[in-house]
């Protein structure tokens, strides 16, 4: 497509997967695509109607485990795989990582299909991950910064199958869990890392919009995202020296939730 | 608020206002004494090294004997207030209701966790306690203070990195109901998550005090399905079509004042108990969002006997909760300070931005206690403030800067809010901060504050 044509954008399921912040990404696509004298049109594709199946690219969030459960109920032939047949782009995240790959269980052993789209599976880890992420995107994306941030917080651990690469090398943070993030495949990508995460790393966004409309894009950054940047990679940084600090480690819990028994205690 | 009521409320508003003498009451036991008597030294030395005394006092209470909650709890009338906007408002309305029948203990200073609880049953030995508890912590609170009654307000997704999924909050918040029958609990009907939570009480008095409607409020919190919402003069009415779950028919209504007659003041809203004369309320804070709280207040101090007429009046002269709404004049500048840190709270903030069209200045530290994921700043529609003259500020002022640039508004960015509110014209001034800019604002002002 040429940046005269109509850009669409679906944000898939907002009402059950939005929990954080993740229709940012659709944001940021249109602004950038606006930015080089396009136009754009964000669709908000929710549980009441019919996922439009023209966009050309579609866009799923994260969200807690019974809407993911539910959303992966409605998606199941819905059109999704009909529409990257047709040459649109999925970026996924978290929860919408995991619906996109073969099947997924919960935090209490049930398993569920996927829609299949990816070579993946997912099932629920230890603990749950929080806290600043920084990775290095594959270099055969041939994304302008391969620095990837995000902030993740999640407790799936994501398992690759053969046909599916990873999207980063994780430096700090959990990502799949296996030291790689998401995986990548055709014009489908997925991730654990919100922010949202094209908010953070615009070379991602450009790489979406290139993989749609099949040429490279001008430069446009503002000074503003390389501030964000800086701070929040001095972020990950900075927790992940908290973490490998013995004090980091011997939290004292009972200092800091004064009165809450053991039993009380958050995982 | 004119200048001469700033006069009014000298002491500077802001100013510290010293913690009452500690009080130990005698028939508490040894180790309770001993852990008291070590929560006053250390908030003593708290505030001998500049610090405030609200949280070190419980807080170190707490470490010294755990049970010391329940045995400063025992034999007194605990009224909790939780959820997840408007704890610190509506508490300081309630504890106004309550004080027209006699002195009250209460957190006002929005210290909602355990320790503060603590702290605020040890500077008082008041009958009555009146206390904002964080939603995570109100299991433990409950189960150890046995309150009379529980308000609760609303349930959204709020610091997200801390507290997890809300639906396990609401699951653990419903368990309650087996531990506590004699609750009574004042629930928000026309919030689904709370509707959730308090379909287990068994003595629940249901109040019409609407929402601001995000995403969260969009399907069921039970079975997650888009929950059918009828709009309603006297409110929204929601249900699940799929599992039943449905709004309460209220036993009181909030509603818009009636043909109000031209030159009327606008403000203003009625309470409507299913039986009985409807009751009018005005109030000096700003916004339909503190309706909802009065509404909340207003009911829960009823439950607790203070006639609603007399409750209603107590409120509506409040003018700031621990500094939420309050005006301050401040270098030429007439600065309205609001807390915001969540979409929830957000979208009332903007409703409330949109009556004028001052300056905004906007705080985001995004700190621990705020969460640290500012994503949630993609869920806010700062698209709102386009046109407007706005200053993005605090430790996350880029990350709201970029939020900002995609919403189309213009902004400039600064670290530091009040830097930033000297360098507007002189003139009105809003600004919004999350909890940890918030708290830092109140102090920085209430040291250099001036009448200037």
């Amino acid at each position: 497509m040429t940046v005269e044509s109509r850009l669409r954008i679906a944000i898939v399921l907002p009402d059950l997967l939005g929990t954080y912040g993740d229709r940012g990404n659709a944001l940021v696509l249109a602004e950038r695509w606006r930015a080089r004298g396009g136009d754009a049109e964000i669709v908000d594709a929710t549980t009441d109607r019919i996922l439009p199946r023209s966009c050309d690219i579609y866009v799923i969030g994260g969200g807690e485990d019974v809407a993911e459960a539910e959303a992966a109920r409605l998606l199941a032939g819905a059109g999704l795989a009909d529409a990257v047949n047709r040459g649109a782009a999925i970026l996924a995240v978290c929860a919408g990582l995991q619906i996109l790959g073969r099947s997924m269980s919960d935090g209490r052993g049930r398993r569920r299909a996927g829609l299949g789209l990816l070579d993946i599976t997912s099932h629920p880890g230890q603990r749950r991950s929080i806290g600043e992420v920084l990775a290095r995107c594959d270099a055969d994306l041939g994304l302008a910064d391969g620095v990837l941030t995000g902030f993740e917080n999640h407790r799936g651990r994501t398992v690759r199958g053969p046909s599916a690469r990873p999207l980063a090398r994780v430096s700090i943070g959990t990502g799949n869990g296996d030291g790689t993030d998401g995986a990548v495949s055709g014009r489908i990508v997925a991730t654990y890392l919100h922010g949202p995460v094209l908010a953070r790393n615009p070379a991602l966004a450009d790489h979406m919009l290139t993989r749609v409309c099949g040429h490279p894009l001008p430069a446009i950054d503002p000074g503003s995202i390389t501030a964000l940047r800086a701070g929040v990679i001095a972020a990950a940084h900075r927790e992940a020296r908290a973490r490998r600090r013995l004090g980091g480690r011997l939290q004292l819990r009972r200092w800091n939730n004064p009165g809450v028994p053991a039993r009380g205690m958050r995982a | 608020m004119t200048r001469t009521d700033v006069r009014r409320c000298r002491p500077h508003p802001l100013a510290h206002t010293p913690t009452p003498m500690l009080v130990g009451a005698p028939r508490r036991s040894r180790l309770t004494r001993a852990a008291v008597a070590a929560g006053r030294l250390a908030a003593r030395a708290s505030r001998a090294a500049g610090f405030g005394g609200q949280m070190i006092a419980g807080r170190v209470a707490l470490v010294v004997s755990p049970g010391c909650l329940t045995d400063l709890a025992a034999a007194r009338r605990i009224v909790l207030v939780s959820g997840t906007n408007g704890k610190t408002t509506t508490t300081a309305m309630v504890a106004a209701a309550l004080r027209t029948a006699g002195e009250v203990a209460t957190n006002a200073t929005g210290a909602n966790m355990l320790d503060g609880l603590t702290t605020a049953l040890m500077t008082s030995s008041a009958r009555n306690v009146v206390a904002e508890i964080d939603e995570l912590y109100l299991p433990e609170a409950v189960a150890q203070t046995s309150p009379a009654a529980l308000a609760l307000l609303n349930l959204s997704r709020d610091q997200l990195d801390r507290t997890g999924e809300i639906r396990h909050t609401a699951d653990r918040l419903r368990r309650l109901a087996a531990e506590c029958p004699r609750l009574t609990l004042i629930a928000n009907c026309d919030d689904p998550y709370v509707v959730y939570i308090a379909e287990a009480f068994a003595r629940v008095v249901w109040v019409g005090a609407g929402i601001s409607r995000c995403y969260d409020a969009d399907t069921c919190p039970l079975c997650s399905y888009r929950l059918a919402v009828t709009a309603d003069p006297a409110g929204a009415d929601w249900a699940c079509r799929r599992c039943g779950l449905r709004r309460p028919t209220p036993d009181w209504q909030l509603a818009p004042v009636p043909q109000r007659p031209e030159g009327a003041q606008s403000d203003a809203r009625t309470l409507i108990p299913s039986e009985g004369a409807p009751l009018p309320l005005s109030l000096r804070l700003p916004g339909a969002v503190n309706f909802a709280n009065a509404a909340m207040a207003v009911v829960t101090a009823d439950a607790l006997g203070v006639p609603p007429a007399q409750a209603a009046r107590s409120l509506a002269d409040i003018r700031d909760a621990a500094g939420r709404y309050l005006l301050v004049r401040w270098h030429g500048h007439d600065v309205r300070l609001l807390l915001a840190k969540n979409p929830a709270s957000w979208a009332t903030t903007l409703d409330l931005l949109a009556e004028q069209d001052a300056p905004v200045v906007i705080a985001v530290n995004a700190g621990q206690a705020d969460g640290r994921d500012t994503s949630w700043l993609y869920d806010v529609g700062f698209e709102r403030l386009a046109g407007r003259t706005v200053v993005a500020c605090g430790q996350r002022a880029a990350d709201l800067g970029v939020r900002l640039g995609y919403a189309g508004v213009t902004h400039v960015t600064h670290p530091d809010p009040l830097a930033a509110v000297q360098r507007l014209p002189a003139g009105p001034v809003t600004v919004i901060a999350d909890y940890t800019s918030f708290a830092r604002l109140r102090r920085r002002l209430g040291e250099g504050g001036h009448d200037g």
